[in-house]
């Protein structure tokens, strides 16, 4: 409890704020790497899921290449890719990007596959055409789990992200390696609380957004203003 | 609760059984400490640096030779990680470098030449340890630049790092700001101005090399026994103030570690050059071959083994 107690402490020490190293900075630069690789995650992986749920086919190749990538040790992959491209940011994010494309592509299929098929026959029979389709029937539905495949997505990266300090990257690795280097626990501690806390944020915003992306037809159905009892009663 | 057929059910309290039975075979205790009660075994422990895997490999190999068993603990840590175990006597025998680990004993500067150094580390030692027969190999912290970054600035030495007029990054673990030698003692002692520190987490390897020579940094620590130096045209900067205490190899040991046991490892130790120790590190660079190899036949050249 006292190594807790001073990590807390540490935190909240005025003289570790500020300047390219203070927390503050440090979590900029955090949030910024994860948005930018959950970003480029989903423009990797959205249209892809969309293809495999809409048509149906490929699912099974696809599906069994993201559950391998899932088991790729990011580390290592990182250390690979920064052997070859050098110190700096790029390494991370691609390697980041690699952890979170499976959960979005997931949500992406998913969220297609969840869609009612005889919701999207009455659309055929309707008239529409296969892209007014995908547009208007199938994301619409499919949105509440795409964000959720995004929200796991997001939570994973961040909580990955403190790697990139050990090429250079910044985030709040630096708090977690120094700490570690030097022994210097209480820091460590507290960089890793930073972290729990920034993961914690973002889960509250995405579980908001899951919620909010419903469209307005499916929560109208759901609401519990639905009479499921007649107005008048049967018996005299 | 199981509803699974009755010859399933048989098989899997058959696998299970044997499973239970399997594991009672096994004779070693998974939660036992690492002390052990037999007088004849000693501890062999590295830093997480593989030069110093080797080194300890070496010892290790030379002390089984010598009849002793040998418990290795390798790959441990950073200084501040490892050196509470040393002093308290839970690991017998440790190659460490001797001005660096004066350094961290003491409070004080230490300065002086490789015997003064020596001397004064095997009295800053805590009861209970002590220092055998130093080798003549070293492997010092250096600060390193490109050699054409060398020849751009005419840089010799460290205080010739002002005549640099582009910024420098100095690049390295993040231990190494807050180091005796680090950023801040160039900025002190030779008025040099250090643009930014840039972390790269691998104590002088692969990685720092190679941003070293993509000039993503400038000036970057690499261990002065390091093969990459001579691979990759880079130039340690001399340091005739002494920045950098000499860092000799030497086996800091525990006192269950007897006459025989030093008389080996002193032998070792004589036999080691410089030369020696950066070709053991370009084998296991270059050429990848685990600490156990070049161990055994660096012990075998030099009739050790």
């Amino acid at each position: 409890m006292n190594l807790f107690a001073d990590a807390i402490a540490w935190i909240f020490d005025s003289a570790h704020w500020g300047g390219p190293n203070g927390i503050d900075s440090r979590i900029i630069e955090h949030i910024a790497i994860s948005l930018l690789v959950v970003g480029i995650a989903t423009v990797i992986a959205v249209p892809i899921g969309y293809l495999i749920g809409h048509t149906g086919k490929g699912r099974g190749i696809v599906v069994a290449l993201a559950g391998a990538v899932r088991a790729l040790p990011t580390l290592g992959l990182l250390i690979l890719l920064a052997l070859n491209l050098g110190i700096g940011l790029q390494a991370p994010i691609i390697a980041l990007v690699v952890l979170a494309v499976p959960s979005i592509l997931a949500g992406a299929y998913a969220g297609f596959d969840a869609v009612d098929r005889r919701i999207i026959d009455a659309a055929r029979a309707v008239g529409m055409t296969e892209m007014q389709i995908v547009f208007k029937v199938e994301i619409p539905l499919g949105l509440p789990l795409l964000m959720g495949g995004m929200r796991s997505a997001v939570l994973q990266v961040i909580a990955t992200a403190t790697l990139a300090d050990y090429v250079g990257g910044g985030g709040l690795g630096s708090f977690i390696f120094l700490g570690l280097q030097t022994g210097d626990y209480s820091q460590m501690l507290a960089g890793s609380i930073v972290v729990v806390v920034l993961a914690i944020i973002f889960e509250i915003i995405f579980s908001t957004l899951q919620r909010l992306v419903v469209p307005a037809g499916v929560t109208a159905t759901q609401s519990p203003r639905v009479r499921t009892r007649p107005v008048r009663s049967r018996t005299a | 609760m199981f509803t699974a057929g009755r010859g399933r059910l048989v098989t899997l309290g058959a696998v299970v059984v044997g499973a239970l039975a399997l594991s009672g075979c096994a004779s070693s205790d998974p939660l036992s400490s690492g002390g052990s009660e037999d007088s004849e075994t000693l501890i062999v422990g590295s830093q997480a640096y593989y030069s110093n895997e080797i080194i300890a490999e070496i010892y290790s190999q030379a002390l089984e030779n010598g009849g002793f068993t040998v418990d290795r603990q390798f790959l441990i840590g950073q200084r501040e990680v490892y050196l509470p175990d040393i002093e308290s006597g839970a690991i017998d025998v440790f190659p460490e470098y001797t001005g660096s680990l004066l350094t961290a004993l003491s409070d004080g500067d230490p300065s002086g030449t490789s015997e003064e150094i020596y001397t004064q580390l095997e009295e800053a030692l805590p009861d209970g340890l002590s220092v055998l027969d130093q080798a003549e190999a070293s492997d010092q912290d250096s600060w390193t630049v490109t050699q054409a970054f060398a020849d751009k600035y005419s840089l010799t030495d460290l205080a010739s790092l002002t005549n640099v007029t582009e910024p420098i990054t100095v690049g390295g673990n993040s231990e190494l700001q807050t180091r005796p030698y680090g950023p801040d003692a160039l900025a002190e002692k030779y008025g040099v101005t250090i643009a930014g520190f840039t972390a790269v987490q691998d104590s002088g390897g692969p990685l720092t090399v190679k941003a070293l020579v993509d000039n993503q940094i400038q000036l970057a620590n690499i261990y002065t026994a390091d093969p990459n130096i001579q691979t990759n045209d880079l130039v340690a900067l001399e340091d005739p103030d002494g920045l950098f205490l000499p860092a000799n190899v030497v086996p800091v040991v525990s006192d269950k570690v007897n006459d025989d046991a030093a008389e080996i490892l002193n032998g070792v130790s004589a036999a080691l050059t410089l030369e020696d120790l950066v070709s053991l590190n370009a084998e296991s660079v270059n050429d990848q071959r685990s600490a156990g190899d070049i161990a055994t036949d660096w012990l075998t050249a030099n009739d050790l083994l």
